[in-house]
């Protein structure tokens, strides 16, 4: 076993395109779960539609920039589409319709009705070389020591924390504002609020279409760097990714989500890493198999999952005091 | 302890009699639960600046009457009039605005929100609440004055050492203390208490108690329900009484003390009972 290697192999995959990608995503659902109390268990579908929107529209002849503003459109009305007959009512038929319109959209996009602007299963290619026409660094390869990026990954890796840190602060500046103390309290008691005279609908709506953009802008950023949307790449696995991520950094944190994507990324790689050494060394005998070795990692983290909700369910970045608090 | 030139001194205790100065007026009020007639009030007036009382024994309809009154319930047919404005259709949220605003039977305190922030999301004339508001900034000089509004509302509540403390960490006295002051913080004309001595002890009851006065004394306009016929009678200007959804009687807290419609209501009329 390499455990420097292992090490750097993790600590690539803390820092690297998908650790962005998601900080990205858990970000824009940390607004609508963790400040808003929405439970949307559809963020891939929004996801989707960015990432849709932009190939779609460039595969059309249209410039990227212009993917861009589609793709971002399309996740507001996603979230106008879905608010409208779901905001009103309890949290949990959010989370029923937002899980169905995931599978929606990506048994939409992958049908033959819509091949002709989808290519169904096949999905589009190639529709972000004018993202990396962009790329100033010099061709060589970037980093400290064995850890190093090729000069394409790293400029998509630079644009992807910088995307994350700018939305973030974006993010701080809504949640640390009144607006933000009123999506608070709708979270602790929605008609509580409705009796200090604040427009829930109005409220979870905006939430609910920032947050939504934000998975959108994820979705888009992880598709600009695999130059490829296919369907069956938006499983609704990729919002309990995002959710995990939530989850381990705390809910309603403004730090948490990028930390839990970062943590989410290196302990993946590196559970990856220990058990294929340990199986190159013989440790499993014949108990195990190569092929196992993704299942048992998914299951390690469902464990590990399951014990940071015992005992610390407010996350790494949450209070403890505030998770005592029973709420109503 | 009513002031003597008492502005309903000289309204007779019939339901639904006109009173000199309403500010609430509701006019053939029907909600109904499938069969059930939850509140049938064909009319009602409550009169400004005055403590009101709804009584009634338990499944009268006064909660309901409440919820339908603030917007959180929708009547079947009727309407209702805050100082003169239609109230038919507007959301709850907008009736809050207009200057009524409720409380709840069981306490809803915002728990993961600090007691000074329960005040202050329910500050009058918040900046900083809308998107544009708060992307834009330039709201905390109007932040400054509303978070000294809410720590002088909230000392009056004896809740200053708990202002930083999480709303959830309160006991349930406290809680009411504090739903109190965040309903005033919404600056109402009208305040609509449901059941706000329930539960807690007798010595907070009495504190409770001084505050509802007080607010009517500064001009605020009380309706409350009320079980206990002690905090009835020691602070009510007028008592409205309630049962299977109608208003039985109303009047000064003695004169429907001792009305026989009322005590019929609570302790079951001569049904069943032999004849005289």
């Amino acid at each position: 076993m390499d455990p420097v290697g292992i090490l750097v192999e993790a600590g690539r995959a803390a820092i690297g395109v998908p650790a962005a990608a998601y900080a990205l995503s858990a970000v824009g659902l940390n607004l609508q779960f963790g400040y808003t109390g929405l439970l949307n268990f559809g963020h891939v579908g929004f996801m989707l539609v960015g990432a849709y929107g932009m190939a779609i529209t460039v595969d059309q002849g249209g410039p990227l920039w212009l993917g861009f503003i589609v793709g971002l459109a399309l996740a507001v009305l996603l979230g106008i589409l879905i608010g409208i007959p779901t905001l009103r009512l309890r949290a949990d038929y959010l989370a029923i319709v937002t899980i169905a319109m995931g599978e929606i959209l990506r048994l939409l996009v992958r049908s033959r009705f819509a091949a002709p602007l989808t290519k169904g299963v096949f999905g589009i290619q190639r529709f972000a070389d004018d993202f990396f026409e962009l790329n100033p660094l010099p061709v060589g390869r970037y980093g400290v020591g064995t850890l190093r990026f090729d000069h394409r990954t790293m400029w998509v890796v630079i644009v992807g924390w910088v995307l994350v840190v700018v939305v973030t602060l974006l993010v701080r500046r809504l949640v640390r504002s009144p607006w933000g103390r009123v999506v608070r309290a709708i979270r602790e008691d929605e008609d509580a609020a409705r009796s200090l005279g604040k427009n829930v609908f109005a409220y979870k709506m905006q939430s609910l279409m920032i947050g939504g953009s934000i998975g959108a802008l994820a979705g888009m950023y992880l598709a600009i760097d695999q130059q490829n949307v296919t369907p069956d790449a938006y499983v609704p696995l990729l919002t309990f990714y995002a959710f995990t991520i939530v989850i381990m950094g705390g809910p309603g944190t403004l730090w948490g989500p990028v930390v839990g994507s970062i943590l989410f990324w290196f302990l993946f790689e590196i559970l990856d890493g220990l058990m294929t050494g340990a199986m190159a060394e013989g440790w499993f005998g014949t108990l195990l198999e190569s092929t196992d070795i993704g299942p048992i990692r998914f299951a390690l983290f469902g464990i590990g999952l399951m014990w940071l909700m015992a005992y610390r369910p407010q996350g790494l970045f949450g209070s403890r005091e505030e998770s005592l608090i029973d709420g109503r | 302890m009513v002031d003597d030139p008492h502005p309903l001194a000289p309204i007779a205790a019939t339901p639904g009699i006109a009173k000199p100065d309403p500010i609430l007026v509701a006019h053939h009020l029907r909600r109904s639960f499938g069969g059930i007639s939850a509140v049938d009030v064909s009319h009602l007036e409550i009169q400004r600046g005055t403590i009101t009382s709804l009584i009634g024994p338990n499944g009268a309809g006064k909660t309901t009457l409440f919820n339908v009154l603030t917007g959180f319930d929708r009547p079947q047919g009727g309407e209702w009039h805050l100082d003169g404005g239609p109230l038919v259709g507007i959301p709850s949220f907008r009736i809050a605005q207009r200057g009524m605003v409720r409380t709840f039977q069981l306490t809803r305190s915002l728990a993961r929100l600090t007691v000074l922030e329960n005040a202050m999301v329910a500050a009058a004339r918040p900046r900083g609440e809308t998107l544009r508001g708060a992307l834009l900034g330039g709201w905390r000089g109007v932040e400054t004055a509303n978070e000294a509004r809410a720590r002088e509302t909230l000392a009056q509540f004896g809740l200053e050492r708990m202002m930083a403390d999480y709303a959830g960490s309160l006991s349930g006295g406290q809680r009411k203390l504090l739903e109190l002051a965040r309903a005033l913080m919404v600056e109402p004309a009208l305040v609509m208490l449901d059941e706000p001595t329930a539960g807690v002890n007798p010595v907070l009851t009495q504190t409770l108690l001084a505050h509802i006065t007080r607010l009517r004394d500064d001009g605020v306009t009380v309706v409350f329900i009320e079980h206990d016929m002690d905090v009835v009678q020691e602070i009510s200007d007028w008592v409205i009484c309630m049962d299977r959804g109608r208003v039985i009687a109303e009047g000064p807290p003695l004169v429907v003390a001792g009305n026989r419609d009322v005590i019929d209501a609570y302790l079951g009329s001569q049904h069943g009972e032999i004849p005289e």
